[in-house]
């Protein structure tokens, strides 16, 4: 049998071999192997060492049970304080005012409108935020998520004037570059809305606020126009063409300079792609004016829609909502009921394994052990 | 040593294709003298196929480690499959991520790898170096002289001196020592471990050479074989100026990497240098094994592949619907291809497969085997540093040989050990003696072996970290002799007993074989000195009044020749360590060592002639076999007595005698000046002669001199003796003695001293008749003799007996004796004395099997020992217990065999049918009880014995799955007389056909096959050397540490591995069923909510730390309560931790986890204007607390390193995702998640759903951990629960559990069992009836147990030997095949019986004695064998065969192979034969 030998252990003798005395010529003399005795050495660091049992546990259930019930009445109420209304105006019912519009293409000319009445039975105190929800919208699709170039979108002249490639097939067109490039660009929401309080039959038009509905950050930073000696943004997208469904180039979105361009705060919401196809986004903040009537009375109002986003032929759904929001945001009793049910499941648990722990509890301790 | 001859057939076949293929090679190699050539660019052709001695063991250059290093892990599978996903991301139709970003982790996981192979590569290029630049003694032509050179610049053809203690640098040909013998002694012991001098010899005709070796006279050519690795074989020839040839053989080779020793200079031309060298050519690298876990978590691996199959085949068909719902009208949201064309809804299916792939590679853990990697390097760090794992004695610690298979430590179900040196000591210590008939028990000397014991905890303290002088490293001779001389006075000083002393000493007398204090420092029995001196007075007296010897009472006499045979009769080599080369000696003008048997006889001639005896040459064969059966009667007294006048005489008429020895100056003067006792060494082949060296000297009766021709003995008041050595046999184990031949300085006879096994010799022994009564005497001492002889066997001593035989008696015909054989010399004996030699049991032993066994592991004994001996340390190692009921198997053909297992598994049937089940219903107790029903297979009061004869029969494929059967019912097994390539088989066995996990534990080269078939193989860095480290996964110095590496390292290993790669499948899998529940809400179209940098840097980053923290850290239940509990490590071997079930809860639970984790959020933000990432963002977050949380709950233990390396996780999380959100608006497409995290931290919806999720999500698990834990706690919950008990509480309950395992054994089977009615117990209990007296052959048949065969045979059954006949059952009856088993019940060992209440004279039991020499000596036949030429027939199977004549009395028939043997061996405590 082949005896083995090991070059390394010739090597350096004393880090290992018992008998392999020779090799450690440089070794460490006098040095011994006896391993260190400390606490992390020899696995004797102090520590905690929880046990999983019924009594042990017991506290945190009931603990976890005592918050949380609280905490989801809180939200639940919160949540069921808030005011929100809601229109879906896709037309897909015959009766619908917008079915004419049912089937309208992207650059129908002239464009479609409709109108839709309808009554708030509750004033809406507070500001309101004006919503257009689409479902079976499927924003997030990973294609259309990455169809975007976002230098070009931050002013970057020279991706205005050559977008990135994940933009392709809606780079270019006719041999010039979109501005804004990409799918999610291409298919902005491009209805209006406008709202009107009907008091005694005439129709006082809402103010709708169209800024501040974007994050401050995307507006101010993220989002940049072309960089150039002029102010001119016309000027500035030369060379430049509009996305294929859009009916007018992007420098022409809006009126006010500020609002304007790639800085148009509808195409910035547009621009931040919702997580499910389910979605709404902002439209328009209805400030209260003052304290002593409400943002929205309770009457009846009306919404004209200028209708240009077809969403039947993918069954899509659009909707306009408006919605008062609390401290956590827009309506949604869920969380509050979430937080209501483990709270009181918790609770429940907690009782039970005080039953256990009766039961069992003198297994738990050193009386477990055999004597 | 002993190989069946298939396996030495094979390796003959082997040799002779390796010849044959050196035959085509058709070259040898030539080496000459570098002097020689005139310059050096004539050597330059030559030269450069011959490797030089430069060390290069690294792998990688600067230049080659990239493509090398890459190359290599490209070998992984894994590797390749993250590369390949990485490459995917790069072809646009099917990318997920960005493709630099998808190839970060697999060039991390490189890169790790890399630099860990770097490192690695980098400690190897240092070691080298720092050989490479050791210095040495080369012979340098211009100079002329010897110059120091680095290793690696010495070269084939130099010469090289070597000094005292220096490590041979190349291969070197022996060709000059400052020897006069031409000898050079090296120490093998980094080749293979062992640390006996091993004997080298110059080139034949350099030793003639008168004057000075000169290099540069160096003209010959040396011719040898091209470079192997066959240590044991060197071939070649020098060839000489004149034409002449002469042969090289292995005896004058110097292996690479031996240190000289013992001889001051030598001078050698260097023959393979650097990696052509036999010992880097042996040189292996580590194994490669796959532990039991990891194949487990590979079938895992592959069910995940399946899922993550199902799950992409789901997405794409998904997909392809989704696509497919849309028809022609293409919505807006789907986006065509680059082209601008839409894919057809099948193509977007495949695709969209392909992509699933990337998007949930996660599934499959990137990270998991390096980060099993790193665990393993930390655990096997951790088993490293155990100071409990660490033995002072020999300053070694643990070693891990394998760095992967550590957790299989946890899970192990068999043990099987080596008897030798695993479970002793293998240092042979002297306990007792007796003379002519006289005990001497040494009980001083008992007590102090007690007392080494005893003050082992002691020493803890005050082991000077001084003492472990690094002697041994010196390499300069120069500072070696400087540091013997320090140790000589260290140990001058030493007389103390404290066993830190004796570690101290041992370890620096390091390098003499066998010779700790424990075994030199014997203290002699009073009685026993009082009379060494005085009959060493009386001699005195007797030679100065020229008395003759027979004065001296026979007694005296006896002890006399005792001592001399204890100190000569051996082969031990006396070196003084004060000069490195001093053979003592007093050469006297004898003629070369005698070879052969003419040789010796040729001398024996004119000693007879001068002796003037008249003698009978004509004497013939038949008359000098009678011849000393007849003259025994008469015994030395007459004829010792006249010869010792005539010798008296002679003394004082020639002075010329004095030559031989006997000087009363010399005598005194060394008494006066005796010489320190430390100054001795004695080198030995085997422990038990040191030992019996030793033990002699302590009666000052030192053995001062050996060389081939004479024997130096210094006796007080005679001073030196010298024997004249007229021939040495050998032992062997199948004569199982030695004799030597001597001329008796003092009454000038010849004389015999043999010492060997008892049972060998016994039969030896001179008749003696009963009427004369001297002869009555002589009896009483024998029978007396052997009763102590068995009692030495019942305290596990190893026993031999020292016999003289005065052949000199019948001087006439001595030459014929010879002239037969040299056998006949050693009959007719004459008994001095037995000796009773303990090999010790190791420390700790017994406690660490019955804690072992405790554990639920089988262990099994393979030995190569005799039976006897093997179950006699078996019984004092607790292996057996005496309320064991002990089968043994001994049989002599396969029918047999077969046949005998039948009846045994028969029997145990019948026996245990109704008895398993009153056990298992009577363990339902109370805590840990019911948890561990004993396993209903095993019973405990079941041993099986089997030799290696019928092992080998045993193992037949026919008999194999009977004799498994077999020996999983029993408690423990031996093996004895197993050979190595038998042990292998017992382990592969077990291994392959009860599937289990199985030790081997060794520390010799016997047990290296045994120790690599084994899936964890263990050797113990002893004596024996390091072949059985250099083959095994883990090296302990200690059997006893095994022990804590099962029970404690394993069982943390195991434990600690499982839960990480169970954690690793349920992390991976729950983040990744988050992306795959969004597949359902994006239209399965790949995409992820979780933006790609976390979900790329999810693994690597924020969740691999706690869990490495936990998988090296986490101590499930403290080292003392393991030890305290063995039977918690049966978790480990039932898998309990990692059942496959186990992967499938985790599965379920990870899928649980991960909707609960989607779909809070995904309510919460149900239709609301939350974007994608603001709302992956969160989900991330929750994911990850969820996945430490989990962690948290399955964590035991927290440290502070716990606690930081979680809060380190979240922190980091936190850090990296505020950092990357403010870091770049533009960057990081798609995702841009510019200000998204640091948004979400300002809403409050963001902290409440952190909450919550986890919550809910570890709700079950957190529940299912508490109700279990409550109301059905496991072993481990309850150790744990142990573990948190204040100390003292702990130990109480420790002890008290201890205790109460131990009663379970103790409870007698058979409630009547009393030692006072054995026959009735006989019948009660199945009983095999060893007790019987041979009168009642009959009861056999009345055993209803044993079938009716057995009666015939027993009728027939034939008493061969001289034991009593309830011993040895031996089926006689030649032909007939016939079995008998006899099944032993014995009583459990009862206390208040006090061992001096039996009858001495009646405790004949069958224990035939046992003996066992080193297996070294066992070369030493084989070497006479090839001495003894042809006109004397060989001497082994002379003396096997004549030994089983021996056994058959006078019985001429041959023994054929049916010949059956089924004896049960009775343990100590028993009675039987009472006559």
């Amino acid at each position: 049998m082949a005896v083995n030998y090991n070059a390394k252990e010739e090597a350096d003798g004393h880090t290992s071999g018992v008998g392999v005395a020779g090799g450690g010529a440089a070794g460490g003399a006098g040095k011994s192997r006896k391993p260190d005795n400390t606490a992390f050495k020899q696995q004797r660091l102090p520590a905690w060492q929880p046990i999983l049992t019924a009594g042990t546990v017991l506290p945190a259930f009931f603990i976890i049970g005592l918050i949380f019930i609280p905490i989801g009445i809180g939200i639940f109420v919160t949540s069921n304080n808030i005011r929100e209304y809601e229109i879906d105006y896709t037309g897909t019912d015959s009766s619908s005012p917008c079915n004419k519009c049912l089937n309208v293409s992207w650059n129908s000319t002239p464009p479609c409108t409709c109108t839709i009445n309808f009554t708030l039975d509750q004033p809406f105190e507070t500001n309101v935020f004006m919503y257009y929800g689409l479902s079976n919208f499927y924003q997030n699709h990973r294609r259309y998520v990455k169809s975007r170039d976002d230098s070009q979108l931050n002013g970057d002249n020279s991706s205005l004037l050559n977008p990135s490639k994940e933009c392709e097939p809606y780079r270019t067109s006719e041999n010039k570059p979109i501005a804004p490039c990409g799918a999610i660009a291409n298919s902005m929401f491009n209805d209006t809305l406008e709202l009107f309080h009907i008091d005694n039959e005439t129709r006082i038009p809402i103010t709708l606020n169209k800024k501040g509905i974007a994050w401050w950050t995307d507006k101010n930073v993220k989002f940049r126009n072309p960089f150039g000696t002029t102010n001119n943004l016309t000027a500035l997208f030369q060379g430049t063409t509009k996305p294929v469904n859009w009916p007018k180039p992007v420098y022409m979105l809006d009126s006010e300079q500020d609002n304007n361009g790639f800085i148009n705060e509808d195409f910035i919401v547009w621009m931040r792609t919702a997580a499910l196809p389910t979605f709404r986004k902002l439209y328009r903040l209805i400030e209260r004016k003052n304290n002593l009537q409400p943002t929205l009375q309770a009457g009846k109002y009306s919404l004209d829609i200028t209708y240009n986003y077809p969403v039947y032929s993918f069954d899509g759904r659009k909707r306009m909502i408006l919605s008062t929001i609390s401290w956590m945001g827009g309506k949604n009793p869920f969380l509050g009921i979430a937080y209501i049910t483990v709270g009181s499941i918790c609770f429940f648990l907690g009782v039970v394994l005080l039953v256990i722990h009766h039961k069992y509890g003198n297994r738990n301790n050193s009386a477990d052990i055999p004597n | 040593e002993e190989t069946e001859p298939g396996r030495e057939e094979e390796k003959e076949r082997k040799k002779r294709r390796r010849r044959k293929r050196k035959k085509k090679e058709s070259k040898t190699r030539t080496v000459r003298s570098n002097l020689l050539l005139p310059g050096p660019e004539a050597e330059k052709p030559q030269r450069s196929p011959l490797a030089n001695n430069c060390l290069k063991t690294t792998k990688y250059t600067a230049l080659s480690f990239l493509p090398k290093n890459l190359f290599e892990q490209f070998h992984r599978l894994a590797n390749v499959y993250f590369v390949f996903i990485a490459l995917l991301n790069f072809v646009p139709a099917v990318n997920a991520f960005q493709p630099e970003l998808a190839l970060a982790p697999v060039l991390f996981i490189l890169a790790v790898t890399a630099i860990k192979d770097l490192w690695e590569d980098y400690s190897r290029y240092r070691s080298d170096n720092e050989i490479n630049h050791m210095e040495c003694l080369v012979y340098c032509r211009n100079e002329k002289k010897y110059m120091n050179r680095y290793w690696k610049e010495v070269e084939v053809g130099d010469f090289v001196q070597l000094r005292c203690n220096e490590i041979i640098p190349a291969d070197i040909l022996l060709l000059s020592s400052s020897d006069p013998d031409g000898l050079c002694h090296i120490e093998t012991a980094n080749l293979d471990g062992e640390t006996n001098l091993k004997q080298r010899q110059i080139v034949r005709r350099f030793l003639e050479l008168d004057s000075e070796f000169d290099p540069l006279k160096f003209t010959s050519l040396i011719e040898c074989e091209k470079p192997n690795n066959d240590l044991s074989r060197f071939r070649g020839y020098i060839v000489h100026k004149n034409g002449k040839r002469d042969g090289l053989y292995k005896e004058n080779l110097l292996l690479r990497g031996c240190t000289v020793r013992n001889t001051e200079e030598v001078t050698g031309i260097v023959i393979y240098a650097g990696h052509e060298t036999k010992a880097l050519l042996n040189n292996s690298g580590p194994r490669y094994k796959r532990s039991k876990l990891e194949r487990q978590m590979n079938i895992d691996v592959l069910w995940c592949v399946l899922i993550l199959i199902v799950m992409c085949l789901f997405s794409a068909i998904g997909h392809g619907l989704w696509v497919w719902q849309y028809g022609e009208k293409k919505p807006v949201f789907d986006v065509p291809g680059l082209d601008g064309n839409y894919l057809s809804p099948v193509l977007a299916a495949v695709y969209l497969f392909l992509t699933m792939i990337i998007v949930f590679q996660v599934l499959i853990p990137i990270s998991l085997y390096v980060s099993i990697e790193i665990v393993k390097v930390c655990q096997v760090f951790f088993i490293h540093q155990d100071k409990e794992l660490y033995d002072e004695e020999t300053d070694s610690q643990l070693q891990c040989r394998a760095l992967n298979i550590t957790e299989d430590l946890g899970q192990m179900q068999y043990i099987f050990s080596d008897k030798t040196g695993t479970l002793t000591e293998n240092k042979m210590v002297f306990r007792r003696c007796t003379v002519s008939g006289i005990e001497y028990s040494h009980d001083a000397n008992a007590r102090r072996l007690a007392m080494y014991q005893e003050a082992d905890s002691e020493e803890e303290e005050t082991a000077a970290k001084g003492g472990t002088l690094s002697q041994r490293n010196s390499v300069s001779s120069h500072q070696s002799i400087k540091v013997v001389h320090r140790s000589l006075s260290m140990k001058s000083h030493r007389r103390t007993g404290s066993r830190a002393e004796a570690k101290r000493a041992s370890i620096l007398s390091k390098h003499t074989a066998f010779s700790s204090p424990m075994e030199k420092d014997i203290t002699p029995d009073p009685n026993l000195l009082e009379k060494v001196n005085e009959c060493a007075r009386s001699l005195e007296v007797m030679r100065s009044h020229e008395q003759s010897l027979s004065q001296l009472t026979p007694e005296l006499s006896d002890i006399f020749d005792f001592f001399i045979a204890l100190t000569i009769c051996n082969t031990v080599v006396v070196t003084s360590p004060d000069q490195p080369r001093q053979k003592v000696r007093v050469r006297f003008e004898l003629k070369s060592p005698v070879k052969t048997i003419e040789d010796f006889i040729r001398r024996f001639t004119p000693s007879r002639l001068t002796s003037g005896s008249n003698s009978s040459s004509s004497s013939s064969l038949t008359t000098s076999k009678s011849m000393p059966r007849l003259g025994s009667s008469i015994l030395s007294s007459t004829s010792t007595e006249s010869t010792l006048l005539k010798l008296e005489e002679k003394l004082a008429h020639s002075p010329q005698m004095n030559n031989n020895g006997y000087s009363s100056q010399q005598g005194r003067r060394a008494i006066g000046s005796r010489p320190e006792e430390g100054e001795l060494r004695y080198e030995a082949e085997s422990p038990d002669e040191a030992a019996l060296v030793y033990a002699a000297r302590a009666y000052n009766c030192a053995l001062v001199g050996r060389l081939p021709d004479q024997v130096s003995v210094e006796l007080p008041h005679l001073g030196r003796l010298t024997f004249e050595l007229l021939h040495t046999l050998g032992f062997d184990s199948i004569r199982k003695r030695m004799s030597v031949v001597v001329r008796h300085p003092l009454t000038d006879e010849i004389n015999v001293y043999t010492k060997g096994a008892d049972s060998v010799i016994m039969d030896l022994l001179l008749p003696c008749s009963s009427d004369d009564p001297r002869g009555k005497h002589q009896k009483k001492i024998q029978s007396k003799t052997q009763n102590y002889l068995n009692l030495y066997a019942v305290d596990g001593l190893r026993t031999l007996l020292m016999h003289e035989c005065l052949s000199e008696s019948s001087i006439e015909n001595r030459e014929e004796l010879l002239f037969q054989s040299a056998l006949h010399i050693e009959t007719n004996l004459h008994l001095l004395g037995a000796t009773g030699i303990e090999d010790r049991l190791q420390d700790g032993v017994p406690e660490t099997i019955a804690n072992l066994r405790k554990a639920g592991l089988q262990i099994w004994v393979l030995t190569g020992d005799k039976q006897e001996t093997a179950i006699n340390i078996a019984y004092a190692c607790k292996l057996l217990d005496h309320d064991e009921e002990i089968i043994t198997l001994n049989a002599e053909s396969l029918e047999t065999s077969a046949a005998l297992l039948d009846h045994c598994l028969l029997y145990i049937e019948s026996k245990f049918s109704n008895n398993t089940i009153n056990k298992t219903a009577g363990s339902m107790t109370v805590g840990f009880g019911p948890l561990s029903p004993p396993s209903s297979l095993v019973h405990s009061s079941l041993g099986l014995v089997i030799d290696g004869k019928t092992l080998a029969y045993a193992l037949d494929k026919t008999l194999e799955d009977k004799f498994l059967s077999l020996a999983r019912r029993c408690r423990s097994v031996l093996c004895c007389r197993s050979t190595p390539l038998q042990k292998s088989m017992v382990v592969k066995l077990v291994r392959d056909k009860l599937k289990a996990m199985t030790l081997a534990i060794g520390d010799g080269a016997n047990d290296v096959s045994m120790i690599q078939v084994a899936d964890v193989g263990v050797g113990i860095s002893g004596p024996e050397g390091m072949q059985a480290v250099m083959a095994s996964d883990f090296a302990v110095p200690r059997f006893r540490h095994l022990e804590k590496l099962l029970l404690v390292h394993g069982h943390w290993c195991y434990s600690r591995l499982a839960n990480m790669v169970l954690y690793f499948f349920y992390k991976n899998a729950m983040f990744v069923a988050l992306l795959f529940w969004y597949q359902f809400y994006c239209g399965f179209s790949g995409s992820s909510m979780i933006d790609q940098w976390y979900l790329i840097f999810f693994n690597l980053l924020f969740s691999s730390l706690p869990q490495l923290i936990t998988g090296v850290l986490d101590k499930d239940i403290s080292a003392e309560v393991l030890i305290g509990v063995p039977h918690l490590y049966k978790s480990g071997q039932k898998m309990e931790e990692y059942q496959p079930h186990m992967f499938w809860m985790n599965m379920i639970d990870a899928l649980y986890q991960s909707l609960v984790c989607f779909f809070i959020p995904f309510f919460t933000y149900y239709d609301s204007e939350v974007d994608l990432f603001s709302w992956g963002t969160p989900i991330t977050t929750i994911a990850l607390f969820t996945i430490i949380l989990h962690l948290a709950i399955e964590t035991k233990t927290w440290t502070l390193l716990h606690w930081s390396s979680c809060i380190f996780s979240i922190l980091l999380f936190f850090i990296v995702a505020l950092v990357y959100n403010v870091s770049c608006p533009i960057c990081y497409p798609p995702s841009n998640p510019y200000w998204t995290m640091e948004k979400l931290m300002g809403e409050p919806v963001f902290y409440l759903i952190c909450i919550i999720s986890p919550v809910v999500a570890l709700l079950p698990r957190f529940l299912y951990r508490t109700l279990q834990g409550t109301a059905f706690p496991t072993q481990l919950q309850l150790g744990r629960q142990l573990n948190r008990l204040p100390p003292e509480t702990r130990n109480q309950i420790l002890n008290r559990l201890n205790i109460k395992k131990e009663s379970i054994p103790q409870k007698p089977r058979c409630a009547e069992h009393s030692p006072q009615n054995p026959q009735s117990n006989a019948s009660d209990c199945f009983k095999a009836c060893n007790q019987t007296p041979p009168s009642q052959p009959s009861q056999h048949g009345n055993d209803p147990a044993f079938p009716s065969t057995t009666r015939a045979e027993h009728t027939t059954g034939l008493s061969v030997t001289a034991s009593p006949p309830g011993a040895l059952l031996s089926g006689g009856n030649k032909h007939s095949s016939m079995e008998s088993m006899s099944v032993e019940e014995t009583f459990p060992w009862n206390t208040t019986v006090d061992q001096s209440g039996f009858s001495l004279l009646n405790w004949i039991t069958s224990t035939p004695l046992f003996s066992r020499f080193g297996r070294v000596l066992q070369l030493s036949p084989r070497r006479l064998q090839n001495e003894v030429q042809d006109n004397v027939s060989v001497l082994g199977s002379i003396s096997s065969l004549h030994q089983d004549f021996k056994g058959l009395t006078g019985n001429s028939l041959k023994i054929s192979s049916l010949f059956v043997n089924i004896n049960s061996i009775s343990p100590p405590y028993k009675y039987t034969s009472i006559l």
